[in-house]
């Protein structure tokens, strides 16, 4: 039997599946968490940051179809075991016992499922930066420094004042924490990269890295609602609304609410 | 003392089953278990009564027949202990204790509290030996194992194949089972020449007999009677990997021997 096929068709092969995915979406929360706290050094940098990987779509390519493809298998295969493992036992027993198992190692499924509603929300959010998602009916993708360049600033910070898309935000890092903090001591063992020197550490250092991206990732839209930004974000206004008062026969970019012109090219 | 069982009753697999409930008469603390449900059998059986099925045989925690889920427990309140070594005086007084079977596809229900656990020989036969020439017993120390893999295999050497691992499991998983069985023989040097055969072929029987798969929970090894540790598991998953990515035995063209 070929490899790939062998691979799919077993347990063990499936679990390989969702360790190695799951390894390389771990590695791209931690390189996107790192990239996201630049908006702590201010406009410039992470402006800079954003400007950097849209005009390199060298890496930006490639990035999201390998993490678009990691997301795909990974539910994949996630569909595949839970759905295994739910015909495993037919008939349930009357007083169950956890043994030891955490909440949790036994809620991966729901975690991932509130994951992936949350991938898919902050994709439309802040990649396709939909007008209708966000709160306030203009498309984010017009918030522009003066030399032209995407305010990422702007546009994190506005996204973060409206307090539900905060609040959902910190649900989904919260499920992110408690899915590492499982996932990834189970992906050594599923991948059998384990021993008894650090064997009995993993769990500990995986709930450890997964507590700390947690309050990184929660660290932004507590500060955006705590008042951070909002100095920047009147500068932004005052020079729109300047902009308006000059040319008052240009439709606006920002002002622009239903429709009309939400392209925003130009300067 | 006296307590109160919850017994699944089931007359056969393809009638639906039902727990009831059985008063015990004065017990001696120091009886086992199982020696309890002899007692209820007996006043059972002297009613008339058709007693209740439940699988045992050595009653010394080494042949791994017995099981039984005790309040929620495999094997019942103690950790790496068998139903057939627990004690009534782990009970207390007026406890309602319920007893069922170990639940899984794989393990079907043949009466009562009696399931088959067939399938774990089948995995077993799938690779669960090695292949030698049985003759006289070879020299002591002719083939030199060191003492942390001895130790080790030994470790995964004391499964008794009883199914709390499956029974516990969240998924119904046999993995804890074929991992302690694939390690055994891994680790010692009479393991080697079939080691990746043997990996391949117990963890496809396992998947054809329709075990769930790995959480990574830790149930399994927090109910085995054995303390089979939950490690042995990523020792196989390694093994198996190495072994697909090896591939099947080339087909010998000389037929060597
Ligand atoms: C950023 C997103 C995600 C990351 C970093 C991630 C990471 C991981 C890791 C490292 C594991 C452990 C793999 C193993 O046990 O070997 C895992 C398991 C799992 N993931 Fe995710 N995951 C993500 C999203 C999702 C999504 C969207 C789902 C939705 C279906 C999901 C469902 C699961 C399930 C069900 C398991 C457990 C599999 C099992 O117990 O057999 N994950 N995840
Ligand atoms: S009856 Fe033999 S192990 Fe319990």
């Amino acid at each position: 039997m070929n490899l790939l096929q062998r691979v799919w068709r077993s347990s063990l092969g499936k679990k390989y599946v969702m360790a190695l995915t799951g390894a390389a979406l771990f590695l791209f929360v931690v390189g996107h968490l790192v990239g996201n706290l630049q908006v702590f050094l201010g406009p410039e940098a992470i402006n800079r940051y954003g400007h950097f990987l849209k005009t390199t779509p060298e890496i930006l390519w490639p990035a999201r179809i390998g993490l678009l493809t990691c997301v795909g298998l990974h539910i994949f295969a996630a569909m595949a075991l839970v759905a295994q493992n739910r015909v495993a036992r037919p008939v349930a027993y009357a007083k169950v016992g956890a043994h030891g198992a955490t909440i949790a190692s036994r809620t991966m499924i729901w975690s991932g499922l509130i994951i992936l509603s949350f991938i898919i929300y902050h994709l439309l959010h802040y990649t396709l930066t939909l007008p209708s998602v966000n709160g306030y009916g203009f498309d984010f993708s017009t918030l522009r420094e003066e030399e032209g360049r995407h305010d990422i600033f702007a546009m994190i910070v506005m996204g973060f004042q409206k307090w539900p898309v905060s609040v959902f935000y910190l649900i989904a890092v919260g499920l992110l924490c408690t899915h590492l903090g499982h996932g990834v001591g189970s992906m050594f063992q599923s991948l059998g990269f384990k021993n008894h020197v650090w064997g009995p550490r993993i769990g500990g250092l995986a709930r450890t890295v997964s507590v700390v991206l947690f309050l990184g990732y929660a660290s932004i839209p507590v500060a955006v609602l705590s008042g951070f930004g909002g100095g920047h974000l009147s500068e932004v206004r005052a020079r729109i609304a300047k902009r308006v008062s000059e040319h008052p026969v240009v439709p606006g970019r920002i002002e622009v609410s239903h429709g009309t012109n939400t392209t925003g090219k130009g300067k | 003392m006296k307590v109160r069982l919850k017994v699944w009753r089931q007359k056969n697999s393809g009638t639906a089953g039902a727990f009831q409930t059985y008063e015990t008469p004065d017990l001696n603390p120091n009886m086992s278990f199982l020696e309890m449900l002899d007692v209820i059998n007996e006043q059972l059986a002297g009613r008339g009564e058709e007693p209740i099925a439940f699988d045992h045989d050595c009653r010394e925690g080494i042949c791994g027949t017995c099981s039984l889920v005790i309040d929620g427990k495999p094997h019942g309140p103690h950790h790496g202990i068998a139903t057939c070594q627990t004690y009534m005086r782990s009970f207390k007084e007026g406890d309602e204790i319920v007893v069922e079977p170990f639940r899984a596809r794989a393990f079907p229900l043949i009466k009562d509290l009696v399931v088959s656990r067939k399938a774990f020989d089948t995995i077993m036969q799938a690779g669960g030996f090695i292949t030698v020439r049985a003759g006289s017993p070879p020299d002591a120390n002719a083939i030199l194992v060191p003492k942390e893999d001895s130790d080790l295999a030994m470790d995964a050497a004391q499964c008794i194949g009883c199914g709390a691992c499956v029974a516990a499991c969240r998924n119904a998983s046999a993995m804890l089972f074929v991992a302690a069985k694939v390690s055994h023989l891994g680790l010692l040097p009479q393991g080697q020449p079939e080691r990746h055969a043997r990996v391949k072929n117990m963890v496809e029987a396992m998947d054809a007999a329709g075990f769930g798969n790995c959480s990574v929970t830790g149930a399994c090894e927090a109910v085995c009677p054995k303390s089979i540790s939950i490690d042995f598991i990523a020792r196989m998953n390694r093994d198996y990997a190495v072994a697909l990515l090896k591939g099947d035995a080339k087909e010998s063209a000389s037929g060597a021997g």
